[in-house]
C-alpha cells in the first residue's frame, strides 16, 4: 500500500458547519436579532417604567436574594425589654481576628441578674471578615449575624463603623432564643425571695 | 459676498457642532447601548453639581462623556522618547482632520433660501439661495475617499514614529486592512455612481427623492441593496472597529498603533474614531438612504405615489431636513454599535481574506451587474 504523503489532517473539534451557516451573512443577521431583540425589550422595560436590567443598583438597592446563611451583618439579640442580651464579657472582641469589635462595658445597678452592659459597641465594617467567630464565640447568644448586608458605601474609613444604634435594630420579639426574665419580673422575684 | 461668509460660517459652526456632539454624545449610546443589550444600566454616575446647590444632574450617565473629556485633558502627557517626536506628534491631527474634513462636501440639508426663511433679511440676502452644504463641489463622493484614505497616513505615522513594536504592528495591520477595504468601499460606490451618473453627492441625494416601481422611495438602498450591505461592512473595516479592531486587538497588541500615546493624543484618535461613526451613517444616509428626505420628499415638499403633491412652507421642509438628517445619522450610528457589539474579532488573516477572496469579488460581481443593467435599460 503506498503511503500518502498529503493526508488532509481531521481534527476532532473540527467545525461541522452547514452551507446556510458557511454562507456567514444569515448567520450574522440572526446574531444581530437576537442582540437588537435583546434591546428592544430592555427599551421597552424602561420606556414604560419597568426595570431593563438584571442590575442591582447598589447601594440605592439591596438584592433580595441573599442566602439564608449569608453572614452580611451583625445584630445584637434584646431582652423583652429591648435591653441588649450582651453582658459585655469581651468574648467577641477577643476572638476577633480582625480586631474590629470595640466594647465598652458599664455597670447597671437597678439589674442585678446581669449588671454589666455594653454602653459602646462598634464594630468596623472596613475591616471587618464576616468570619462569623464572633457569634459562635458569644455565651450569651447576643450577637448574631443576619443576611441582609450593612448599607456602608462612605468615602472613608473613618466612617464605616456601626454603633449599637445600628445593630440593636434587629428585635424580632418570639426570637429571642433565651428568655431572660424581664428587668421588673427580676425584681420581683428579687422581692419574693426577700 | 459678506451674505456668502455669513452663511458659511453658521454651516461651519453647524457641522462643528453637529460632529463634536456625535463624537462625545455616541460614548454614551455605545456605553448605554452595549449595557442595555446586555441585560446591564451601564455607566451612570457622573453628575454635574449646580453651584451652590445640591441639585445634581444626571442625565442617565450623559455626563460621562464630559467626564472622559475632562480626564484625557488632566492626564499625564507622557511621550516615549521616539526618534521621530515630530511625526509623533502629528499623527493624531492627521487621523482627525481629513475625518472632520469628510462632513465638508456631506449635504445636510436641502436647498436654504435664508430671504424667505427670515423674511426680515430678505432685503439683505436678495433671492440668493445656498444649498445647506459646506462645499458643493462636483467630486463631492471623490473627496469623501481622498480624505477617508489620509487617516491610513495618521495611523501609519503614529505606529512608525512611536518605536514601539506594538505599535509597529498595529500600523502594518491598520494600513493593509485600511488600504484593502478603501477599494471595496470604491468599488461597491461605483455601482451607485453608474446608477446616478454622478459622483456630486447633492445631485445624489435629490436624485433618490424620486419614486421607482411605483411605491418605493427611490433611495439607493433600492436600487443597491448589495452594495449597501458591503459598503456598510467596508466601512466598519475602514474605522478598525470591532469585527475588524484588528490594528488595536487589545489582546495581542495592547492598544495597536496608539499604544504609546496618552492623553488628549489618545484621546485624539479615539475622538476621530468616534466621529468616523457619525460620518459613515451620514455617508451611508447620504449614498443609500436618501440623504435628508423623508422618503417621497423634495426641496418643495412631499410627492406621494400616485401624485399626490403635498407642498409645505420653505421653513418647515428645512427644519424637517435638518432633523431627518441628524436622526438617520443617529439610527446607522446606533446600527454600527449594536453591529460591534453582537460579532467577534476576526482572526487576522481572515480579515484580509475576507476582503480579497469575499468582499472584492462580490463587489466586482455587484458591478458588473449593474453595469449590465444600466446599459440594458438606457438602451
Amino acid at each position: 500500500m503506498v503511503k500518502r504523503s498529503h493526508v488532509r489532517k481531521v481534527y476532532w473539534n473540527s467545525a461541522t458547519m452547514t452551507w446556510w451557516e458557511r454562507a456567514y451573512l444569515p448567520e450574522i443577521l440572526r446574531g444581530l436579532i437576537i442582540t437588537g431583540g435583546i434591546f428592544l425589550r430592555n427599551m421597552g422595560r424602561w420606556v414604560t417604567g419597568r426595570k431593563g436590567a438584571l442590575t442591582t443598583y447598589y447601594p440605592e438597592e439591596t438584592r433580595w436574594d441573599y442566602a439564608a446563611g449569608n453572614r452580611g451583618k451583625h445584630v445584637l439579640t434584646q431582652r423583652p425589654d429591648g435591653t441588649p442580651q450582651c453582658v459585655a464579657c469581651n468574648m467577641c472582641a477577643t476572638v476577633c481576628p480582625a480586631k474590629v469589635i470595640e466594647i465598652d462595658a458599664a455597670f447597671d445597678p437597678d439589674d442585678p441578674a446581669h449588671p454589666k452592659y455594653p454602653s459602646r459597641f462598634e464594630i468596623d465594617y472596613s475591616r471587618c471578615i464576616f468570619c462569623g467567630l464572633c457569634v459562635e464565640a458569644c455565651p450569651e447568644d447576643a450577637i448574631r449575624m443576619v443576611k441582609e448586608v450593612p448599607n456602608l458605601p462612605r468615602h472613608d474609613r473613618d466612617h464605616m463603623w456601626l454603633g449599637l444604634d445600628e445593630l440593636l435594630s434587629w428585635n424580632p420579639r418570639s426570637d429571642v432564643a433565651k428568655p431572660y426574665p424581664a428587668k421588673d419580673a427580676a425584681a420581683q422575684q428579687r422581692k419574693a425571695a426577700e | 459676498m459678506i451674505q456668502d461668509l455669513v452663511v458659511y460660517a453658521v454651516y461651519i459652526g453647524y457641522a462643528l457642532a453637529v460632529l463634536m456632539t456625535f463624537g462625545t454624545v455616541l460614548t454614551w449610546v455605545e456605553r448605554k447601548q452595549a449595557a442595555v443589550m446586555s441585560d446591564r444600566i451601564g455607566a451612570n454616575r457622573a453628575y454635574v453639581r449646580i453651584p451652590f446647590t445640591q441639585v445634581k444632574l444626571i442625565w442617565l450617565g450623559l455626563f460621562h462623556g464630559l467626564a472622559d473629556g475632562l480626564k484625557m485633558l488632566v492626564k499625564e502627557d507622557w511621550r516615549p522618547k521616539s526618534y521621530d517626536w515630530y511625526a509623533y506628534a502629528v499623527a493624531p491631527w492627521v487621523v482627525f482632520t481629513p475625518v472632520l474634513l469628510v462632513f465638508a462636501v456631506i449635504p445636510f440639508g436641502g436647498l436654504l433660501e435664508p430671504g424667505k426663511l427670515f423674511p426680515p433679511l430678505a432685503g439683505w440676502f436678495g433671492d440668493r439661495t445656498y444649498p445647506l452644504q459646506i462645499a458643493r463641489l462636483d467630486a463631492g463622493l471623490l473627496i469623501v475617499f481622498a480624505f477617508g484614505g489620509m487617516t491610513i497616513i495618521g495611523a501609519m505615522l503614529a505606529g512608525w514614529a512611536s518605536s514601539n513594536k506594538f505599535s509597529m504592528l498595529g500600523a502594518l495591520r491598520a494600513g493593509s486592512q485600511m488600504i484593502s477595504y478603501e477599494l471595496i468601499m470604491g468599488l461597491t460606490v461605483l455601482g451607485l455612481i453608474v446608477v446616478y451618473g454622478s459622483v456630486d453627492l447633492t445631485s445624489i441625494v435629490q436624485q433618490q427623492s424620486g419614486i421607482v416601481l411605483g411605491v418605493l422611495p427611490a433611495w439607493g438602498i433600492v436600487y443597491q441593496p448589495f452594495a449597501a450591505t458591503l459598503f456598510m461592512a467596508a466601512a466598519m473595516a475602514e474605522n478598525k472597529r470591532i469585527p475588524f479592531d484588528l490594528p488595536e486587538a487589545e489582546s495581542e497588541l495592547i492598544a495597536g498603533f496608539y499604544t504609546e500615546y496618552s492623553a488628549m493624543k489618545m484621546g485624539l484618535f479615539m475622538f476621530a474614531e468616534f466621529i468616523e461613526i457619525a460620518i459613515i451613517a451620514a455617508l451611508f444616509t447620504t449614498l443609500f438612504l436618501g440623504g435628508y428626505n423623508l422618503p417621497y420628499m423634495n426641496d418643495g415638499g412631499f410627492v406621494f405615489p400616485g401624485n399626490h403633491a403635498v407642498p409645505l412652507p420653505h421653513g418647515l421642509v428645512v427644519v424637517i431636513q435638518l432633523v431627518v438628517f441628524l436622526a438617520k445619522v443617529l439610527l446607522i450610528s446606533s446600527f454600527q454599535i449594536l453591529i460591534r457589539w453582537t460579532l467577534p474579532r476576526f482572526r487576522y488573516d481572515q480579515v484580509l481574506a475576507f476582503a480579497w477572496k469575499f468582499m472584492f469579488p462580490l463587489s466586482l460581481a455587484n458591478l458588473i451587474v449593474t453595469v449590465v443593467a444600466v446599459w440594458w435599460l438606457t438602451n
